[in-house]
């Protein structure tokens, strides 16, 4: 229900509404993390039939399940992972990328990513695991882009 | 209880250890850092870090060929570093002491120089379920190469070596025991001097991944009577890029060498190479002189802190006082209760990921180690995927691991 509520913000406007609620965080590491493991406890479970192994995330130091449905032109994505922080990490994208026209998701600049300092908050492993959750997103759009024409 | 902590932290002095490493003196995250990652590397005394730089600074050479002064100088330290490596260890000369990149290159080179030339089909290699994955991979893979068969000594629930199921797989076929001194994820401290006799009398030579142990045992390469001893000097103050292999002068001399160039050769035609006398007919190449130099006061301050028992006792007083302030922390379980072990605790907490707990303890300043440790089939024999692993240092105190204690117990009732 969330998701279909999110399609009708653009892009632009969830990332400045992300980078504007970490802002509120301040410097405080700490606060920033328990931040993002709140966001992770608050992402709906992935039912355990699709926590398979095709739809893992290759690259990710933690385990990642993604899934991508279609909807019309709309991609949605669900996803669970076994440790909060990625969870939350990927609540992040879902929360901008879910429910989005899927040319819009091959085309979308991610800058909230930098913009929160992101890599400093999560460190290089962690950020590699969340490049490979944004390819493998993004892989799902240019997937389905091919199905719809 | 109280009167005795403080006797034997003040037989150490552990401020005064304390000050010697400037890392130690800063605030992580706004908080004052509590580095409990000894295990994977050890802080550097000041001594060790102005040695490197005075190397550079000050008498920057090649070593062993060159005739002029401060190839010399390089030379003499280098040299001298040996010496104190062969008094640390209580080798019997210092031609035994071979230097590597580490523990890994030093493993390596036995499977390669020793294996490669003594392995046969049908051979055996033995290595225990609680190795790092740098005393596993090597012996995997001499072991395909040479059609031998590796085998593996099943721990128990505890963390301990099944030393009666050893007895039980060791064959004459078997050529070579490849065991940890110490385990690096539990702590678990092996009782290596019960498997060398084993070993010997059935004829295999026994090798000692020694990385845990140096920096809080006594080290004795002819009273444990190994034929080999790994280590490196990162984990024991020193700088990384160091290691060193003790082997037996006889078995060294019967090896061929592992790695070619120049230094390791007596004399070369384009027909026919002569080696040169161990231990340089390991150490082809520049070796990391800088840092070779540098060990030296590393193994030094370690020579100064006295007593080993002594650090061994204090480390186990923060070992002791840790395992109880965890225990108390509902769904908390620690793996690997060897009888004995050093200061190293590996747990899990029911409901809360080894990995969000790494980062929510980084955020208060406590450096900890998460994941598998490198030793994935350990894990698996844990049925786990990882561990939150702690390990102390004789700069840690008590009053750290209280604060830890203290913050770990704040995040359980928090997210669990």
């Amino acid at each position: 229900m969330e998701i279909k509520e999110n399609a009708s913000t653009s892009m632009t406007d969830i990332q400045n509404e992300i980078i504007d609620e970490f802002s509120f965080l301040g410097d405080d590491r700490e606060s920033t993390i328990f931040y993002i493991m709140e966001l992770g406890q608050k992402l709906p479970e992935l039912d355990e039939k699709y926590k398979i192994e095709e739809n893992i995330i290759k690259g990710c130091q933690s385990k990642v399940w993604l899934t991508a449905d279609l909807d019309g032109n709309r991609i949605l994505f669900n996803a669970d992972s076994n440790t909060d922080i990625t969870k939350g990490l990927i609540s992040l994208l879902i929360r901008v990328l879910s429910g989005q026209n899927v040319d819009d998701v091959l085309n979308t600049d991610l800058y909230f990513i930098e913009k929160i300092g992101m890599g400093q908050i999560i460190g290089s492993q962690r950020s590699n695991g969340l490049v490979a959750m944004i390819k493998q997103m993004k892989l799902y759009a240019l997937a389905y882009k091919s199905k719809l024409s | 209880m109280t009167q005795i902590v403080e006797n034997i932290e003040s037989k150490i002095n552990v401020s005064t250890i304390r000050s010697k490493f400037p890392v130690l003196d800063q605030k992580v995250n706004g908080k004052k850092l509590i580095y409990f990652d000894n295990a994977a590397t050890t802080q550097k005394p000041e001594v060790v870090i102005n040695a490197l730089s005075d190397y550079y600074r000050q008498y920057n050479a090649n070593i062993h060929r060159g005739l002029h002064t401060l190839a010399e100088r390089a030379t003499a330290a280098y040299e001298d570093t040996r010496k104190t490596v062969q008094q640390f260890i209580n080798a019997s000369e210092a031609e035994e002491v071979i230097f590597t990149s580490g523990t890994t290159e030093s493993i390596n080179l036995v499977a390669n120089a020793y294996g490669r030339k003594f392995l046969h089909p049908g051979d055996e290699v033995i290595i225990s379920g609680l190795e790092h994955h740098s005393n596993i991979v090597p012996w995997q893979l001499i072991c395909q190469e040479k059609s031998a068969l590796l085998k593996v000594i099943p721990i128990d629930a505890k963390g301990d070596i099944d030393l009666e199921a050893f007895k039980k797989i060791i064959t004459d076929k078997t050529k070579i025991v490849a065991v940890n001194h110490i385990s690096n994820s539990l702590g678990t401290i092996n009782p290596v001097r019960e498997i060398v006799q084993i070993a010997h009398d059935s004829g295999a030579i026994v090798l000692l991944d020694g990385a845990q142990a140096t920096a809080h045992v006594d080290i004795d390469v002819q009273e444990l009577d190994c034929d080999f001893y790994a280590f490196s000097a990162h984990k024991l103050y020193g700088p990384t890029g160091v290691g060193v292999l003790y082997g037996k002068r006889k078995l060294l001399e019967s090896m061929n060498p592992f790695q070619s160039g120049g230094e390791m050769i007596k004399e070369v035609t384009f027909e026919k190479t002569t080696f040169n006398d161990i231990p340089y007919k390991f150490e082809a190449g520049t070796p990391n002189i800088a840092d070779v130099i540098a060990f030296n006061e590393a193994l030094k301050f370690v020579i100064g802190l006295g007593n080993k028992e002594d650090v061994l006792s204090y480390e186990q007083t923060l070992l002791n006082e840790a395992t109880e302030r965890l225990k108390e922390i509902p769904g908390l379980t620690i793996i690997g209760e060897a009888d004995q072990k050093i200061a190293v605790i590996s747990f899990i907490i029911e409901g809360l990921h080894h990995f969000d707990i790494g980062m929510m303890l980084d955020a208060k300043g406590i450096a900890v180690r998460t994941g598998h440790h490198c030793t994935q089939p350990l894990m698996n024999r844990f049925g786990i995927d990882g561990t939150v692993r702690v390990s102390f240092s004789i700069y840690n105190t008590l009053e750290e691991v209280s604060i830890f204690a203290d913050s770990l117990k704040q995040i359980v009732e928090k997210w669990r």
